[in-house]
């Protein structure tokens, strides 16, 4: 942890408040984002309890599944669950704007623009915390392979096509959520606490509850103690107060609510099958019914909690202002969704199950340049960041006290002035070593000529002067100006293109051969897990 | 008395009269490793004292349970991987741990049902004797096994030990969380190698206590039998309740466990330094054992939440007073000698501190460097509001 | 003390010859070389280099770092003059080391057809990966190919129909900026080392190990083996009696010169400091780096090998600084400053991989800290430190990093599949500060 952070972290403890660890929002949201929260069942995989999921924070679809152990019951979850999915994703899919994007001619082998169509805006999922990202790439999984019945007439376990497309989906959302600084698919604990510094752990931020105890405590508590209350509090039943966030449940509601719910449940169920008369059959309906109603009424009161916290966390959020380059990366996160679209719409099966050695080293650069470009920007767009990254000895501010002017030797001289920096930060500055500042949005080079005195750093600047051999006014520092120079690029060099799949060496494993579409998982030959 | 004797007899009494020992399970000696550095947590566990009775009779009770539907599973799950005889769990061991060796046509299952843990143990080390010698694939169901930990013998029972042809053993683990597509939760799995490495090192005192016998399994001059580092670990298929396995190579966690139960020999002085009349009777009033539980110094860090049923106790322990470890041990890196959340923030507001301690003058430039960017946010803010065009220096 | 039974150098001749026959008769396309610190891997990269190109057959050279292929442009062009060579370098200014201009027989370009038809050309991984080519290259060689990433192995392997992969496997293993776990376990794992890649897919290339180190003395090869080579071990190429290390101002009884004469005797010293929790800049601690290396230039150090008849003078270039962290380095390098030491050397363990000094001082990574961490645990990073010496190392550290070593909680997260790396950063620290604990000097500055 940094030492500005580690500070944040501290004064909030002194404070008993969450102190910022961001000035502006860093992530994009959405004006109408999904939110989706859901539970699982202790023990099970792939074996959803319910969820609460939808667009209005006033009114959420609920989901239940009255016995998770039960097939039919949970594949009819996640048919319903893609009935209030897609049609959120196809609202978005259906508009788009006329857009360039850079293609690789292939009889040329050179980089060309194409006209291409860009998706307008795109979906955006919310998920409570970390695991449950974890959960969403868990539930693309278990749905992408599964075959409908026109696939094949002889599966043994159908499926409505909707369901592995929005496993499709899902997964897409899950790998796209492991980019940095992308938004398609958020974890709130994780996005509030990289806004807010609050005055307990890391471990304990993934807590929603307790996280939002620190950052808005309610009236006449401070941070740690209604944290605790979210954490600890019981009523009188042994039930928490505040549900964990899911989709783990706590074992003591397991225990004492929701297991002899579902034997009640069972037991209608039973109960039904054995009926011998119509009559008999409507009575013993009604109490299956009630016996469902039952585990409804208990799956709700653990998720409306947790989805009233999502939308007072994104209530939060909102109250930030975006930073300059989130928008940026959300058009990135545009054409991620517009990739996939497209994809589906081509036909392309769905994603298979391991990643082959070309795209695996495709996604780790990729994911590897986000990064960087993630760290550069958030420093760029908050002085709050930028604190940290001065702290660290990778960027300094100061003020301009002289200005010389040179010029680069060989026939035609460029302008080269030589600009003196007084600053109290200590870069960590090699000899020669490139430094970059921000000039109209776009990075101007610099490289570290020497230090006159302690705290006084001379900089020959390098471009962005225009192509006379005067500089262009405004694109040299004057004296007396306030200056902000970084020791990391502002933007991100495209890494080398790797062979295409077919192609691959034998250094790893030669070419994978024809792809051979993906088969659907075992399953547990009884009907009950 | 002997020395041992001497250590028994006084932990009995930090237990408390007529307090029954809290038997240590694999679990319990792989937590070992959790957290080394924690006196109270090496002291407690050394005396067997129930540290989640122990939290309740302390005001702070532990946060773990078990929901009975991850039970029923993880039974349901187990008994079904036995299930013919264990035809598939040694066809399992045979693919990913041996598969040099003749396939596993008929296995041996012995009987292991004996009287008592000593009775048990007794029976498996007769079990592992014959299977070794016998040749062939041998799988024994629940063995019981024995480990001397600080003086006192725990009993273990891993879920299966399987005696491969050429007479080597292996340590079987069953768990109930999946392996997806051949990967499984790097933390679960983790757990379960540290938990399996204990198996292995009571399994690795049978075979030299085996070795050492005059009518050895192996002939005279021959090593004693081997238990390999390669444990299997059982896992659900994907979403299914079929077995998947993969061998697991746990000879790092086996180097670190044998280290921490060496180490548990530093139970003897913790409890020497402890205050005459010490006790951990939970039926103690609370003071008294918040007294004495305050009397051996506990290293807390976050990661306790999820591995020390007293952890609750002792993050409020180090909330009171102010111990900048409970925001966690990375904090710490770059304080230096300054340890309270007090200390911290008077020296980077300049209340106290040698300006001339590298942490101290870092502090004070964070502070101001937040400060200035706090600063610079507001007016930016402000500028907003009054609507203007602000750009970023 | 002197072995009888065991010849290095005819041992790294049988070795030599065996990889060099491999190489250029073998049928296998690839052949993987481990070499410990200090075992000639520069020498046999020239030399296999230097065959290949004398047996006609066109060459490509990758290794890592700009540094790494100007060193080895530098010692082909002293092996072999006439040889004509290509150096390939990136676009940007100082792509590449100024020296290589004055040599009339090295070609440099930014642009790889510039160079065609040269035996050898040479380059980064990273300026290869840019290069496409119609015909791929008989032969490769790539160098320090445990540092170099299965990725960058991905992009630049179909340049070439074969390779001789050389490289440290003890070093500092690459790394990635971003998790990488849900490739782990895959052969091809974007993230792993090139070398653990390759032997993924093809496990049946021969292997071969350098199995003497030049670089390290006889005090030092038997521990730096043990803790971070158990399962290949590596003897010196010299004997007790070949090095020797003389001060002529004789000790002034401080902890420095205690410690100095310590490991001027043993090879190794540990100057410990009052256990204390410190920053990662401990001015106490970077002090007494600089103390050290003061007394060791002014007391007249003279170093006896087997190179020269005759003492060689301890001179600043022969001594190196060794840190975990680049503050820390950039204040020992202010403490120096301070104490009139301009010209001694200073960086990062990742930055000494590959080099040789006659003395290092190192400020043990875990000094001073009050826990533990994963990064300063890192296996390769200690043995970097302890493996950069002809003569001593002395290792500056505060007391009680045992105790941090024991209390270190171990609850690392186990991938399905991926290979164990051994030896444990953990259990190496330990061999490595038992032995250091015989060497110890204790000081109260």
């Amino acid at each position: 942890m940094s030492l500005i952070t580690a500070l944040a972290r501290l004064e909030a403890v002194g404070t008993g408040r969450a102190q910022p660890a961001a000035t502006v929002r860093h992530r994009h949201l959405s004006r109408h984002p999904l939110v989706f929260v859901p539970l699982t069942t202790a023990g099970e995989t792939g074996a959803p309890l319910g969820a609460l999921v939808g667009t209005d924070r006033d009114a959420p679809r609920l989901l239940v599944v009255p016995q998770p152990r039960d097939r039919d019951l949970r594949f009819t979850f996640l048919a319903d669950l893609a009935d209030v999915v897609l049609p959120y994703i196809d609202a978005y899919a259906g508009s788009v704007e006329a857009a360039e994007r850079t293609e690789t001619d292939p009889e040329t082998g050179k980089r060309v623009k194409v006209a291409a169509e860009l998706c307008a805006d795109a979906p955006q999922l919310i998920v409570p915390s970390r695991t449950g990202l974890d959960f969403v790439r868990l539930l693309g999984r278990s749905m992408r392979f599964r075959r409908t019945a026109e696939q094949d007439p002889d599966a043994p376990y159908p499926a409505p096509p909707r369901v592995p497309l929005l496993g499709r989906w899902l997964t897409h959302y899950g790998e796209r959520a492991r980019v940095p600084g992308s938004s398609l698919l958020l974890a709130l604990t994780d996005v509030l606490s990289r806004h807010w510094a609050t005055g307990q752990s890391g471990l304990e931020d993934e807590h929603l509850g307790a996280l939002l105890a620190w950052i808005d405590p309610p009236e006449g508590l401070t941070g740690a103690e209604a944290a605790r209350r979210a954490e600890l509090a019981r009523d009188a039943d042994g039930q928490l107060l505040c549900p964990p966030a899911g989709p783990a449940t706590d074992p003591a509601f397991d225990n004492r609510l929701l297991a002899p719910a579902i034997e009640r449940y069972d037991r209608a169920r039973t109960a039904l099958a054995a009926a011998e008369d119509p009559l008999e059959a409507d009575d013993r309906l009604a109490a299956l019914g009630r016996a469902e109603r039952e585990v409804r009424d208990l799956v709700e009161s653990r998720t409306r909690p947790t989805w009233d916290a999502v939308w007072r966390g994104l209530d939060l959020l909102r109250a930030l202002p975006e930073g300059a380059h989130v928008e940026g990366r959300w058009t990135r996160d545009r054409w991620s969704f517009t990739g996939h679209r497209d994809r589906v719409l081509a036909g392309e099966p769905p994603q298979p199950r391991r990643d082959d050695a070309v795209t695996a080293a495709n996604k780790l650069a990729t994911r590897e340049r986000e990064q960087a470009r993630l760290e550069a920007q958030e420093a760029l767009d908050d002085p709050l960041v930028m604190a940290g990254r001065r702290l660290a000895g990778e960027a300094f501010a100061g003020e301009v006290t002289d200005v010389v002017m040179a010029y680069s030797e060989g026939r035609r001289p460029s302008p080269r002035p030589l600009v003196t920096v007084r600053t109290e930060d200590r870069p960590h500055l090699a000899q020669r070593a490139k430094v970059y500042r921000s000039l109209g949005g776009k990075p101007q080079s610099a490289e570290f000529v020497g230090q006159e005195a302690d705290g006084v750093l001379v900089l020959r600047v390098l471009d962005k002067m225009g192509r006379g051999k005067e500089p262009e006014p405004g694109s040299v520092p004057e004296k007396g100006d306030r200056v902000c120079f970084t020791l990391f690029e502002h933007e991100q060099r495209g890494g080398a293109k790797l062979p295409d799949p077919e192609q691959t060496p034998w250094t790893h494993g030669g070419p994978p051969g024809e792809p051979a579409p993906e088969a659907p998982d075992t399953v547990t030959e009884e009907d009950v897990l | 008395m002997t020395r041992a004797k001497g250590l028994r007899h006084r932990l009995a009494e930090l237990r408390g009269p007529d307090v029954p020992a809290k038997a240590l399970d694999a679990r319990a000696l792989a937590a070992l490793a959790a957290n080394p550095g924690c006196s109270r947590r090496a002291i407690l566990d050394g005396a067997g004292v129930d540290k989640a009775r122990l939290a309740g009779a302390l005001g702070a009770p532990a946060g773990f349970g078990q929901s009975q539907f991850a039970l029923t599973r993880g039974n349901a799950f187990e008994a079904r991987v036995k299930a013919d005889g264990g035809a598939e769990l040694l066809r399992l061991a045979h693919a990913r741990l041996d598969p040099g060796a003749e396939p596993p046509a008929t296995a041996a299952v012995p009987d292991l049902t004996a009287h008592g843990p000593e009775g048990r143990t007794a029976r498996t080390a007769l079990a592992l004797r014959e299977a070794t010698r016998a040749g062939g694939w041998t799988l024994l169901d629940h063995p019981m096994l024995a480990l001397d930990v600080a003086g006192s013998l725990a009993f273990l029972e891993p879920d299966a030990v399987v005696v491969h042809p050429d007479g080597s053993w292996s340590v079987v683990e069953i768990k109930s969380f999946p392996m997806v597509d051949g990967a499984a939760d790097p933390a679960k799995v983790g757990a379960a190698a540290r938990q399996a490495a204990v198996y292995v090192l009571a399994l690795e005192e049978v075979a030299k206590r085996l070795g050492a016998e005059p009518d050895a399994p192996a002939p005279a001059g021959a090593p004693v039998p081997r238990v390999r580092h390669q444990v299997l670990l059982v896992c659900p298929k994907d979403f299914s309740n079929l077995p998947a396995a993969s061998a697991v190579d746990v000879r790092k966690q086996r180097a670190v466990t044998a280290r921490q139960l060496a180490r548990l020999t530093r139970v003897e002085e913790i409890a020497d330094a402890l205050p005459e009349g010490t006790c951990f009777a939970p039926d103690l009033p609370a003071e008294e054992l918040t007294a004495a539980v305050e009397a051996v110094p506990a290293t807390y860090a976050p990661e306790c939440l999820s591995a020390c049923e007293l952890a609750f106790h002792c993050r409020d322990r180090a909330r009171a007073t102010g111990a900048v470890t409970r925001l966690g041990r990375p904090l710490r890196a770059e304080l230096g000698g300054l340890a309270t959340v007090e200390e911290v923030l008077a020296a980077a507001h300049g209340v106290s501190g040698d300006p001339d301690d590298p942490a101290v003058a870092a502090l004070r430039r964070a502070a101001a460097l937040r400060a200035e960017a706090l600063r610079e946010a507001r007016e930016a803010a402000e500028a907003r509001e009054a609507g203007e065009a602000v750009s970023c220096p | 003390m002197t072995t009888v039974d065991f010849d290095p150098g005819a041992a790294a001749g049988r070795a030599t010859d065996a990889i060099l026959h491999d190489t250029l008769h073998g049928a296998e396309r690839g052949v993987v070389v481990d070499s410990p610190p200090g075992a000639g891997k520069s020498t046999l990269v020239v030399r296999a280099a230097l065959e290949l190109a004398g047996a006609g057959r066109p060459l490509m050279v990758v290794a890592q770092t700009n540094a790494q292929v100007d060193d080895l442009v530098l010692r082909l062009a002293e092996k072999d003059p006439e040889l004509p060579v290509g150096r390939l370098h990136s676009s940007d200014t100082d792509a590449y080391d100024a020296a290589l201009d004055a040599l009339p027989q090295v070609r440099t370009s930014a642009k790889a057809a510039d160079l065609n038809g040269l035996p050898v050309v040479l380059s980064t991984a990273a300026k290869w990966a840019h290069v496409k080519v119609d015909e791929p290259w008989r032969h490769a060689i790539v160098d320090e190919a445990y540092q170099m990433r299965s990725d960058s192995l991905l992009a630049v392997a179909g340049l070439f129909e074969r390779a001789l992969f050389v490289g440290d496997p003890g070093q500092l293993d690459p790394f990635s900026i971003v998790g990488s776990e849900q490739w782990a376990g895959l052969p091809y794992d974007p993230s792993a080392s090139a070398v653990t890649t390759l032997l993924a897919h093809n496990p049946d290339l021969p292997q071969h190990r350098l199995p003497v180190s030049w670089r390290l003395p006889a005090s030092a090869a038997p521990l730096v083996s043990d803790a971070f080579y158990p399962y290949t071990p590596f003897r010196s190429g010299t004997s007790h009696g070949d090095r020797r290390l003389t001060f002529a101002v004789p000790s002034d009884g401080s902890g420095p010169d205690r410690v100095i004469d310590e490991a001027a005797e043993s090879g190794w010293g540990l100057l410990e400091l009052p256990a204390r929790h410190t920053p990662r800049t401990d001015p106490e601690a970077v002090r007494a780096v600089a103390a050290v290396v003061r007394r060791l230039l002014d007391r007249g150090g003279a170093a006896t090998s087997e190179r020269a008849p005759d003492p060689v003078p301890l001179t600043a270039d022969r001594i190196a600084v060794g840190t975990a962290h680049r503050d820390q380095a950039a204040a020992v390098r202010a403490a120096l400053a301070d104490a009139g030491v301009p010209d001694v050397t200073v960086d990062t363990a990742n930055r000494l991989q590959g080099r040789e000094y006659d003395v290092t001082v190192v400020l043990h990574p875990l000094s001073g800290r009050p826990d533990a961490t994963a990064f300063h645990l890192e296996t390769g990073r200690l043995c970097v430190l302890a493996s950069r010496h002809r003569h001593a190392c002395i290792m500056i550290c505060r007391a009680g990093v045992t105790d941090l070593l024991d209390d270190y909680p171990s609850t690392e997260p186990v991938q399905l599949g991926t290979l164990v790396k051994f030896p444990d950063g953990w259990e190496a620290n330990h061999a490595v500060l038992s032995h250091l604990g015989e060497h110890r000097v204790t000081w109260h500055p």
